[in-house]
């Protein structure tokens, strides 16, 4: 379509410039607050141009939040919970699109069905879970009457905990699905041909060729996950070891109860390091991250 | 000898039965063309021969071994697909070696196995490229050399040239008529252009709705078609069918407008009189004023000849001629056809038993001129 009205072009860019700066006006602030010391950054009004203290404020708030540790946490779960999302949800979609099974549709609508339930909606039956997870096997057993006593098996305060009850995912799913349902079905054949069987197929032929999309999923899931707040907040009560990253942001204002004032600059150059990986991963992937969610490659 | 046969085949999806009991004997080395319009049934065949499609009923036998419940990789058959199925990810040289890699060959001796195959297929230099640099003969190629490096008992093409352009496909039918007289392996061949089918096969099946119609070499399937349904399909144009009324005492037949032509009686000598179909060749008839004679409708430019459309009692007929005798719409196109070119069809649409046969040519094989990027073994 071509159209030509110079006033409405101009009207859109204005519009566009000044979303894009009510964007960016909120992290400018971060920045600048995280670059002054502790007076200047208190005064009001605050000023709207960086200080000299960005280097001292980071350095402090990477020790008084055990960053060192806490960053290292959220890598293990947030790479744990993207590695896992991307192999179960291609399994899943694996296992839907390429066999033929009496409850293959019904199985697909299950999955999808969970996109209505995320973590928040069910989290006191999650949290119970994760505190003995037999105890779902250990209720059905008791329920034909059979005697037997399951071991507690205990997820809180651990990796597994935190990564676990994230993993399933929906969206992975439902996107592998559509991808594979675009690969020719002829390739399949050709691969039971060569006399590949489905195992070498899906890892052969299908995963190759299902990269972008993988990208695109892992970056997606590995800033939900780094950003995961609520069921951390939850399952770790041993914040020495377990703490994620943003979780430990919080403990670096202390309220109003302690009748000092937040140490916003220390809390903002926190926030800045917390910031920082799912950015660069965004960066580095999204290349491949839009590739893989339009599926144009031949 | 691994020799090929299909028992009383069925296929079902659901209750929709699209393979009708076909039963097939293909012998050795025979290059066997399945042909038919689509939806006839033929690449289901090819595809349960091949153990990509489960079979209702009936049995497929490779040599003495019936491979009904066999997997794919077991029954020692290789599929050359219609959009080629390479391997998008892989290079030419994993995209043929894949089957041995599979097969658990060492690396060494798969590249040499693969430069073999590549070498006779002209494919050395493109052997680091990836399909999706190719051009769409030479991802042909690539397709036949991974059908090839399996050394199968049994080539199965389905319908392999369609995605080509005129040209390629005129070049790689010879290729493959090649490569099947060098390696002589077993060959089915699906496909619905009848230019193909005429010159690959060594015998040609004729397929429709679920069922063969014919098998028969090229010539006979032409020259003998053995109901009216493959009599219109082979050959171009088909052959012209007329309902008539057939007298065998005088050994004429007469058309629902009067007109009679004369076949011949000592060949045809069990008729029994009444309503039967006619049919001629549009390249028998000799134009020629005083006999039989058409409206004339229409004239096609063929550059050696014309093909001239005219009806007989409301019937379309084409014949041909090789000079231009400027007829306008409306004239009568008169022609004269052998009493031996005419062929008699039940009102069933089979071909009446004869009793004396008309020879048949032999295949007229000529070698065809070696293509310049195929080096000759």
């Amino acid at each position: 379509m071509i159209e030509r009205s110079p006033l409405l072009d101009l009207f859109t860019h204005l519009l566009l410039l000044a979303s894009f700066v009510a964007l960016l006006i909120p992290f400018w602030i971060v920045f600048v607050a995280a670059s002054h010391d502790f007076h200047t950054v208190n005064q009001v009004p605050m000023p709207l141009w960086p200080g000299s203290s960005f280097f001292e404020n980071m350095a402090v708030a990477w020790e008084r939040g055990n960053f060192g540790r806490v960053m290292l946490n959220s890598f293990i779960v947030a790479g744990g919970v993207t590695l896992g999302k991307i192999v179960i949800a291609a399994l899943s979609a694996f296992s839907i699109v390429y066999f033929k099974y009496r409850l293959r549709m019904v199985l697909f609508w299950l999955i999808f069905i969970t996109l209505m339930l995320p973590l928040e909606v069910r989290i006191v039956p999650t949290y119970a879970v994760a505190a003995d997870a037999l105890r779902p096997f250990q209720s059905m057993i008791d329920l034909f009457g059979i005697g037997i006593n399951l071991p507690e098996w205990n997820l809180l305060n651990s990796y597994s905990g935190l990564i676990l009850p994230l993993v399933a995912t929906a969206t992975g799913t439902f996107l592998y699905r559509q991808f594979f349902l675009t690969v020719p079905d002829e390739l399949a054949e050709a691969a039971k041909m060569d006399g590949a069987g489905a195992i070498r197929f899906f890892l052969e032929i299908l995963l190759p060729l299902s990269r972008t999309n993988m990208a695109a999923l892992a970056t997606i899931m590995f800033v939900w996950s780094w950003n995961q707040y609520l069921w951390p907040l939850l399952v770790v009560t041993d914040q020495q070891n377990f703490a994620t990253a943003t979780m430990q942001l919080q403990k670096l204002i202390p309220g109003p109860l302690f009748g000092e004032p937040p140490v916003w600059n220390i809390a903002m150059a926190a926030n800045l390091i917390v910031l920082a990986p799912p950015v660069l991963v965004t960066i580095v992937l999204q290349r491949w991250f839009v590739r893989g969610l339009m599926v144009t490659e031949k | 000898m691994p020799k090929v046969t299909l028992t009383k085949l069925r296929k079902s999806y659901g209750r929709n039965e699209v393979v009708h009991g076909v039963s097939l004997t293909i012998e050795h080395g025979e290059f066997i063309v399945l042909l038919g319009p689509s939806g006839c049934g033929k690449s289901t065949l090819l595809r349960m021969v091949a153990g990509l499609e489960g079979i209702t009923e009936g049995e497929i036998a490779i040599g003495p071994t019936v491979v009904n419940k066999l997997e794919p990789r077991e029954r020692g058959c290789a599929m050359v697909f219609q959009n080629y199925a390479l391997y998008p990810h892989m290079t030419v040289r994993q995209n043929i070696g894949y089957s041995l890699k599979v097969a658990g060959m060492s690396r060494s001796e798969r590249t040499a196995k693969v430069d073999e195959v590549a070498g006779t297929l002209g494919l050395s230099e493109f052997l680091d490229r990836k399909p999706s640099q190719l051009s769409g003969g030479q991802r042909q190629r690539v397709a036949m050399g991974r059908a090839m490096i399996r050394e199968p008992k049994i080539f199965l093409y389905d319908e392999p040239l369609s995605n080509l352009d005129a040209q390629l496909r005129v070049a790689m039918r010879v290729e493959i008529r090649k490569l099947h007289q060098r390696l002589g392996t077993t060959t089915l061949f699906v496909t619905h252009d009848q230019v193909e089918a005429m010159t690959l096969a060594d015998r040609i099946v004729i397929m429709n709705k679920g069922n063969i119609e014919q098998v028969g070499t090229p010539a006979e399937v032409y020259h003998r078609p053995a109901t009216t349904y493959v009599a219109r399909f082979i050959g171009n144009p088909g052959m012209n069918l007329l309902p008539a009324v057939v007298d065998p005492g005088t050994g004429i037949v007469r058309m629902a407008d009067g007109q009679v032509l004369a076949y011949d009686k000592s060949r045809w000598r069990t008729i029994e009189p009444g309503e039967i179909t006619v049919g001629f060749r549009a390249e028998t008839a000799r134009l020629a004023p005083g006999g039989f004679s058409a409206r004339f409708d229409f004239a096609e430019e063929l550059g050696s000849a014309q093909l001239l459309h005219g009806t007989v009692a409301g019937k379309s007929v084409t014949v041909q001629s090789t000079g231009n005798i400027g007829l306008k719409p409306g004239d009568p196109l008169p022609f004269a056809i052998a009493p031996h070119e005419l062929h008699l069809f039940a009102a069933n649409g089979q071909r009446f038993a004869e009793q004396s046969r008309v020879e048949i040519p032999a295949r007229p094989f000529t070698p065809a001129p070696a293509p310049t990027y195929l080096p000759v073994a």
